[in-house]
This record gives structure tokens, C-alpha cells and sequence, in this order.
């Protein structure tokens, strides 16, 4: 039995739960919202009782789990409440799940998604919830009937007695469990007994997604709302002067339009480079709306210099070579044993700046008035945007609520609070409720772009084929894209590192996997152009590398754990059946580990009307312990087809200051005939404590396309997108 | 503005709005159907897909002025206890991430088995092409649509 401390504070974990109305009937708002077909099995309760800030129990024993953390199509409104059921020992399909608000003194845990992090650091408080919900409902029974704790069990919602015959249902002990004190340590399952984690579970709001109901930000309704649109500058760099404001006021349905100013002190999750001066239109309607915009006529003002792709791309080649150097690793003497080496390679990849393209466009309700604002819709980060808008108002965050909707894709875009606090200024001004929306074009125009990036990998093998040296410099729009202490840091004698940022007006953000998508893609195209120059089966060497790590690690730390690097490799190579060749098929493999978790993947493209086509996917992970293993295998498959859309086929261009591609007429994203026929995914089994999915899915996937196009089409592809970009390598060295 | 009568989920609706507002627009702002997603605007995401007489159509380029006596299919519509074959066959196969384009993924895939019960992979991912799913489900949507084929 493993013990956890209740240490995320006890009391006020009790205090919290009693404050929010212990024995008070809570109002089942979520009846309104049930769809038909996902009925529950357990009658409707006439009376609620909370029972801590993650669980309330209904007097005919349905449960209802609050998931604290923001939806974005990454499975924890399932996921999460599945680990806290587990430890509440409750049946699956007795359980409800509701999204919590923001409120992370009751939920004890950072309402965040992003890093792929929730289930990481949502593990103990979860767990902690329902193992405190379940001791709570057994002291309550214990004490009704005379026994002590020890005298009584609980599974599948059901309190009996060991060595008598009474039994009792959680909801009919639950009005007495209310505020009962938990003990200061807690016991929690063993992984071996777990019932629900691990099993393949579907996503809890399926039946509502595939009806229509409204569960996202953009279908937020209040009663008196009124619709907003923004109108950003045209360019990085510029800057709103004034706008023919009196003409569009007397258009139809045109309420109000101002310019908004959301500058606030100290911003967190907002880009140095984003627009804070946007034209703001209010109306009823938002087909006015856009007519609206497209009758602005403003004066911008150039503050600085507006960028092309041409500046960009020769930025990045001077920052390279003469860039101040940020992070960085030195073991060995590089420079060396490439002197010394018998073969030498260097090769040079790059990627453009990408847009995040959410299928919701960005958007935000806000009620501002003197007491207090209410704001609701999709945000990945619901208390910097609380915060952010306290400051913007000037007013405690106390009096600040935020209600997170469902998210309609976040892949980081939905971390920055900026659309937070334009729904917030426009409702302050307007004294009304609003609900501010952008069009597509707004969206893909903003920036919080991925940055763009460029590296150069050398490597050095001796005359028996072995990597005695390796070298990686990098260079991003604006940040450096290298990890210095990742693989293969640690298996080789003489390595190093340099991560170079640069400047840009660009506005930047995090983009799924930060960083490790470039980073994988580059490095693991270029260890499988060394295997090759090596003689050498890919995985084989890169299995030897790790066995190098493991026996006599180079260097005084790396950051990873070589066995279950090698252990996805080994997963992936058995389960591909690797080394069997078919005609006609060509393979391609790569591995990498970011955000926690490994992930190996054997891509599978045959040749189609000339096209390459990913025919099979084969995808071994090791996340540590699986919790729900449908959400798992579907967020893994997600990566993969992103990281090959990605690789293959989108690029943000400039001129001009400003991204040449508006929408998805030119900004091309992977559609369904470009997809892979199949996606298997294998988890590691083992008792390690769970990391999280969202990210690491995508990264591999861009290495092993590489490598089986080069298989395919006998060309090595070092610049994406791979559709388009010419792949003719800028410098070959070879010895 | 005009007044517009309008045949919707086999109800009759009627709006007051500007003669070339989308049906998009009335349908979310108008009637509180949002299930119809907006996408793109310029009919490249599918995310807006509604059935005009059983057929898939693009609702952000469908002024409300050119549907006349046309009946209009949205999400909330295509069946009363949200069973139809498709919507069991995307739950079966649990499709959905963050579901915002699953909508119009359905409207989509449940015109093309109207007109076409026994689609081959290269049929449904010819209808399908004009959807996107950014989340990359496609893997699962394909298997669906074969799922639903049989039902």
C-alpha cells in the first residue's frame, strides 16, 4: 500500500469543501446538458453532497467529478476524473464529469494545460481526492454503524463489512460523510490493483460533441450579450493611429467602435511582439460585424522595421555562425576528434515559422462591471488570464470569475491570455457583456507563431564506424532550438552544444512540443544519415549509443533515461517486425524523448501516383502508468498525423511585415487523403508514475517520415515543409 | 435587412437579417444552433457542413436569401435521440480530441452514405477531403465512416 501525505494542505482541502456548501443541496445544472444517449445508469439524486473540491455524490449514488483542468482535445475531462474515481473506488459508468471552475485552492493542483503536464502533476491530488472522498465515506459508515474504519471495505461505490453482512451505498452515507476530518496520511492503491486505470475508456462529453450541443467557447450565450470583432495592425511592426470611426458606427448592427488598449504591467503568457492597440467593433450580429471590418479604413504607423522571410532566412545563417551562444555543452575535445575522425558529416536543417491554425478561432466572453467581471471561454491558461485581467482592471482577482469551455484546439496557441483581456476592455467599455470572436484571418495574422529555426549537426565516426564525435548548433527566430543535455548527449566522448537566439518582430509562441519537434526531426534525420554513413542498421545504432549511456555515461549529467529510451527502440523494432523488408514499402525510423515520456515510431510510405504515401505507423510509448488507454492511443495517433502535416506541408511566409498566408486556402494543413492507413500504438507496461501524451506523439514522427521519403524517393530531406521546400543540401563534407 | 422563412431540422424558422448573411450566421447567431461550427469563412475547413436537401453544403457561403423552400439539415437534426449511424459509429470508434470540427466531419460523412451506402477508402476520402481536422483524427474518422457503411 503506498502512503501519501495529505500534504497539499488538509485542512484547507476541508475547509475549502465545506465553505463550497457541505450538506447543502448543490443545484444539478448538468441535467440540462445530458444528452439522450449518455444517460446515466443511476437515477437523477434529488440532493447533492459535496464531499471535497473534486467530488459530489447524489443521494441515489451517482458521482459527479469535477476535471480541473482546460479540455483541449487532450482527454483530461476523461482522464483526469478517472483517476480520482479510481481511488474513490467508484463504477465507471456511475460517475458524471463536470468541468470545474477556476479554482485552484479547491482543486489543489495548477489548472493548466500545457508541457503535456496534467496527468504529471494532477497525479497526487487526484489520487488524493478520491482516496480521501472514499476514507470520508467509510468513517461516515463506521460511525453509523457502531465499527471501527478497520471493520468496513468499499469498492464499486459499495461500503460492507468484512466479517458482517450490512452494506451500504455511497450515496445514502454520503449527507453524513460531509466535512469529516481526514487523517494526516492516506493510503493509496497499488498499480497492480487498479480497475479503471489502464482500461480504455470514452471521451465523457463523445455523446454531446457528435449532437451538437454547445460546449465550446465560441458557442458561449448569455442573455444581453453583445458580439465583438477586432481589427489588428496589418503588419508586424505597426502600430493603430485612428480609424474612420464615425462611418462605421452609423453602419447597420454596429454598436460601438473604439480602440482598445490591453498594455498591462509584468504580462505573463503574452509575446513581447503582440498587437495590445486593436480596433474594437461592437454590433449584434457578427455577419455585420465582418462587414464592418472590411469597411475599416485605418491609419497604421510603422514603428519598426517590417520583416520578410529573405531577412529571416539570411538572420538565421548570421546568427549561426555568429550568434552569442545561450545554452551549451562541451565534453571531450570536439574540434579533435573531427580532426581525428575517419569519416566526417555535417549537414544543415531548417523549418519556417508555422501558424497554431485551432479550428476555433480565438475568442472570449467577458461581463465587466464595477463589482466584478465574469469571463468564460477557451484558455489553456485560465488563472494568468485571471490575473492578467485583474491587472487590466484594476481590480482584486478575487472578484474576477473564469469558466473554461471547451477548447477547440490548443496546441499552445490558447496559453497567451491576450483575446482574455480584449474581451475584457471592449465589455468594460461598452458596460455590457460581450462575446469578442476573430475570423480565421485575424487568427493566422496574430503571430504566437512556432519561430523559425536552423541547425547544423556534425558528426565524426573512426575508422571502426564508431561516433567519436558529434556536434549540434542552432539557431531559432527567436530562440535557440537545442536541448544541450538530451541524447545524444552522455554516449558520446566528445560532443557538443550551443543553442543561439536571435531577434525578430515576429510575434512567437509555444507550439506543441517547443522546440523538440524541430530538434527531433533534425537530429534524428541526421543520426539516420550517419547510421547509413556508418554502415549500420539505424536502430542498432542508435541502441548502441544508449547501451554507451547506460555502462559509461559521458559527462557529468544528461536528461534522460537511456533503458527506456533503448526500450521504446526495442518495442518498436519487435512489434514493426523491423528488418523484414516488403517490396514497394520503404521504412523509416525515429525516436526521441520530450515532455516526460518516450516515444519510438516506425513510419511505413509507399510510392502512390508518384506521391509518397504513409501507408503504417507503428508507435511504441513509455509514459509511465496508463490511465486511459482510448484517450491515450487517440492523442498519440493525433501527433503523428500532425508531425507528418507539419513536416510535409505548412509554412508561414512574410512580407512586408506580415504572414503571406491568411487561411487555409493557402496555409496548407494535412487533410484526410494525406493521412496514414493505420496508427498502432504499444505502451511500455510498467509502475513508473504517469507523464503525460499530448506532446510527445508528434516530435518522432517528423525523423521517421524523413528517413523513410529518403528510402522512398533516394533524396535526404532537410527543410520543411517536405512537399515544397528545395531539399538540395547547403554544405557536405565528407572525408 | 428582409424577413426570411426558413425550413430547418423540419421546423419553420423565421429571421430578420441582412439578405446576405451566411447561413452560418443565422443558424448560430439567429436560431442558437451551434453546432454548425465556423471554421475558415471561405469554405476550406468543412467545419460549417449542413445538408441543403440531403446534401452536404458549405454554410459559410450559402447567403440566407438563396435557400428559399430548400430544407436545411444542421447537427442538431440529423437524428431526434442523436443515433444516427454516423453518430454511433463515431462514438464506437471514439473518435473525437477536442471535437470542434467533428460536426461537419458528420454532416459530411452522413451525406456521402445517403448517396453512396458502400463507399471504397478512396470515395470517402475524396468526400472527406474538404474537412479538416486539425486535431488528426482521421485515422479513426475513416474507420467510422466504414463502421457506419454497415449499420
Amino acid at each position: 500500500m503506498t502512503l501519501i501525505r495529505t500534504k497539499f494542505g488538509r485542512r484547507s482541502f476541508l475547509k475549502t469543501s465545506a465553505a463550497a456548501g457541505g450538506g447543502l443541496m448543490i443545484g444539478f445544472s448538468w441535467l440540462t446538458r445530458c444528452s439522450p444517449v449518455s444517460e446515466p445508469l443511476v437515477a437523477v439524486p434529488n440532493e447533492w453532497f459535496k464531499i471535497n473540491g473534486y467530488i459530489k455524490i447524489g443521494d441515489t449514488g451517482l458521482v459527479t467529478i469535477f476535471n480541473p483542468n482546460p479540455e483541449i482535445g487532450q482527454n483530461v475531462m476523461t482522464s483526469m476524473p478517472m483517476i480520482v474515481a479510481e481511488e474513490l473506488d467508484v463504477a465507471w459508468d456511475h460517475v458524471v464529469v463536470e468541468q470545474g471552475m477556476l479554482d485552484e485552492d479547491a482543486f489543489k493542483n495548477p489548472q493548466f494545460a500545457g508541457g503535456s503536464l496534467s496527468i504529471m502533476l494532477g497525479w497526487d491530488a487526484l489520487r488524493m481526492a478520491g482516496a480521501t472522498g472514499r476514507r470520508m465515506l467509510l468513517e461516515a459508515a463506521a460511525k453509523e454503524w457502531g465499527v471501527k474504519v478497520e471493520d468496513l471495505t468499499a469498492s464499486n461505490g459499495i461500503i460492507k463489512e468484512i466479517k458482517g453482512t450490512r452494506t451500504i451505498g455511497y450515496g445514502e452515507i454520503a449527507s453524513k460523510a460531509v466535512g469529516i476530518e481526514v487523517p494526516e496520511e492516506i493510503a493509496l492503491k497499488e498499480p497492480k490493483d487498479y480497475k479503471l486505470l489502464g482500461t480504455a475508456q470514452k471521451n465523457v462529453e463523445g455523446p454531446k460533441i457528435v449532437t451538437g450541443k454547445p460546449l465550446f467557447g465560441i458557442d458561449f450565450k448569455k442573455e444581453g450579450m453583445l458580439l465583438a470583432m477586432i481589427e489588428h495592425p496589418p503588419a508586424f511592426g505597426m502600430k493603430v493611429k485612428d480609424f474612420n470611426v464615425e462611418e462605421i458606427k452609423a453602419m447597420d448592427g454596429v454598436r460601438d467602435a473604439f480602440i482598445i488598449d490591453t498594455t498591462i504591467p509584468e504580462p505573463a503568457w503574452s509575446d513581447v511582439n503582440a498587437f495590445n492597440n486593436l480596433i474594437a467593433i461592437v454590433g449584434d450580429s457578427t455577419w455585420q460585424l465582418m462587414k464592418a471590418k472590411k469597411a475599416l479604413k485605418a491609419n497604421w504607423e510603422t514603428v519598426t522595421e517590417p520583416e520578410n522571410t529573405a531577412m529571416h532566412v539570411q538572420r538565421l545563417k548570421d546568427t549561426l555562425k555568429n550568434g552569442e551562444v545561450g545554452g551549451s555543452r562541451k565534453d571531450g575535445d570536439t574540434e579533435a576528434a573531427f580532426a581525428s575522425a575517419a569519416k566526417v558529416i555535417e549537414r544543415t536543417y531548417t523549418s519556417p515559422f508555422l501558424a497554431h491554425a485551432t479550428m476555433e478561432p480565438m475568442n472570449f466572453y467577458a461581463s465587466v462591471t464595477a463589482d466584478g467581471a465574469e469571463l468564460a471561454g477557451p484558455t489553456q491558461t485560465p488563472k494568468a488570464l485571471e490575473d492578467s485581467v485583474a491587472k487590466l482592471l484594476g481590480m482584486p482577482a478575487e472578484k474576477i470569475t473564469v469558466q473554461m469551455t471547451r477548447i477547440g484546439g490548443g496546441f499552445g496557441r490558447r496559453l497567451y491570455v491576450h483575446f482574455g483581456l480584449e474581451a475584457a476592455a471592449i465589455s468594460k467599455k461598452m458596460g455590457a457583456p460581450i462575446k469578442m470572436i476573430y475570423t480565421r484571418e485575424d487568427d493566422m495574422t496574430q503571430g504566437t507563431y512556432r519561430p523559425a529555426y536552423r541547425s547544423t549537426y556534425k558528426a565524426g565516426l573512426d575508422e571502426n564506424n564508431n561516433l567519436i564525435a558529434f556536434s549540434v548548433r542552432g539557431a531559432g527566430l527567436p530562440e535557440g532550438p537545442v536541448f544541450p543535455n538530451r541524447f545524444p548527449a552522455g554516449s558520446v566522448e566528445n560532443y557538443t552544444a550551443e543553442s543561439i537566439g536571435s531577434t525578430t518582430n515576429i510575434s512567437t509562441g509555444a507550439w506543441r512540443a517547443p522546440r523538440s519537434h524541430f530538434t527531433a526531426g533534425a537530429e534524428q534525420s541526421f543520426l539516420d544519415e550517419v547510421a547509413e554513413l556508418a554502415g549500420k542498421d539505424p536502430i542498432d545504432f542508435r541502441l548502441e549509443l544508449f547501451d554507451k549511456a547506460i555502462a559509461s555515461p559521458v559527462g557529468e549529467k544528461y536528461e534522460y533515461d537511456a533503458e527506456r529510451y533503448a526500450g521504446v527502440l526495442k518495442m518498436v523494432k519487435e512489434k514493426a517486425n523491423w528488418g523484414v523488408e516488403t517490396p514497394g514499402v520503404f521504412r523509416g525510423v525515429a525516436a526521441y524523448f520530450c515532455h516526460n515520456s518516450y516515444v519510438a515510431q516506425v513510419m511505413d510510405v509507399v510510392m502512390e501516383k508518384n506521391q509518397p504515401k504513409v501507408k503504417k505507423v507503428w508507435c511504441a510509448v513509455d509514459c509511465g502508468i496508463l490511465i486511459n488507454k482510448e484517450g491515450a492511443v487517440n492523442i498519440i495517433q493525433g501527433g503523428v498525423v500532425d508531425g507528418i502535416g507539419h513536416a510535409l506541408y505548412s509554412e508561414l511566409a512574410f512580407e512586408n511585415g506580415a504572414s503571406v498566408h491568411k487561411n487555409f486556402n493557402t496555409y496548407q494543413l494535412i487533410r484526410h487523403s494525406q493521412a496514414p492507413e493505420e496508427i498502432e500504438v504499444f505502451f511500455v507496461e510498467n509502475e513508473i508514475s504517469p507523464t503525460g501524451l499530448g506532446e510527445p506523439g508528434l516530435p518522432p514522427a517528423i525523423g521517421a517520415l524523413a528517413s523513410a521519403l529518403y528510402k522512398a524517393t533516394g533524396k535526404r530531406y532537410y527543410h520543411t515543409p517536405f512537399s515544397t521546400a528545395d531539399q538540395t543540401p547547403e554544405k557536405i563534407e565528407v572525408m | 435587412m428582409a424577413i426570411f422563412k426558413l425550413t430547418i431540422n423540419g421546423q419553420q424558422k423565421q429571421v430578420d437579417v441582412d439578405p446576405a448573411t451566411p447561413m452560418l450566421w443565422v443558424l448560430r447567431d439567429n436560431l442558437d444552433l451551434v453546432g454548425t461550427k465556423f471554421g475558415c469563412g471561405i469554405a476550406q475547413c468543412g467545419a460549417c457542413t449542413i445538408h441543403v436537401n440531403g446534401a452536404a453544403t458549405r454554410s459559410c457561403q450559402l447567403p440566407v436569401s438563396a435557400v428559399g423552400d430548400n430544407k436545411i439539415t444542421t447537427i442538431e437534426g440529423l437524428s431526434e435521440n442523436g443515433d444516427h449511424p454516423v453518430q454511433q459509429a463515431w462514438l464506437q470508434h471514439d473518435v473525437p480530441q477536442c471535437g470542434y470540427c467533428q460536426a461537419g466531419q458528420i454532416m459530411t460523412a452522413s451525406a456521402l452514405l445517403a448517396a453512396n451506402p458502400k463507399p471504397t477508402d478512396e470515395e470517402i476520402e475524396s468526400a472527406m477531403n474538404g474537412n479538416i481536422c486539425r486535431c488528426g483524427t482521421y485515422v479513426r474518422i475513416k474507420a467510422a465512416v466504414k463502421t457506419a457503411s454497415n449499420l
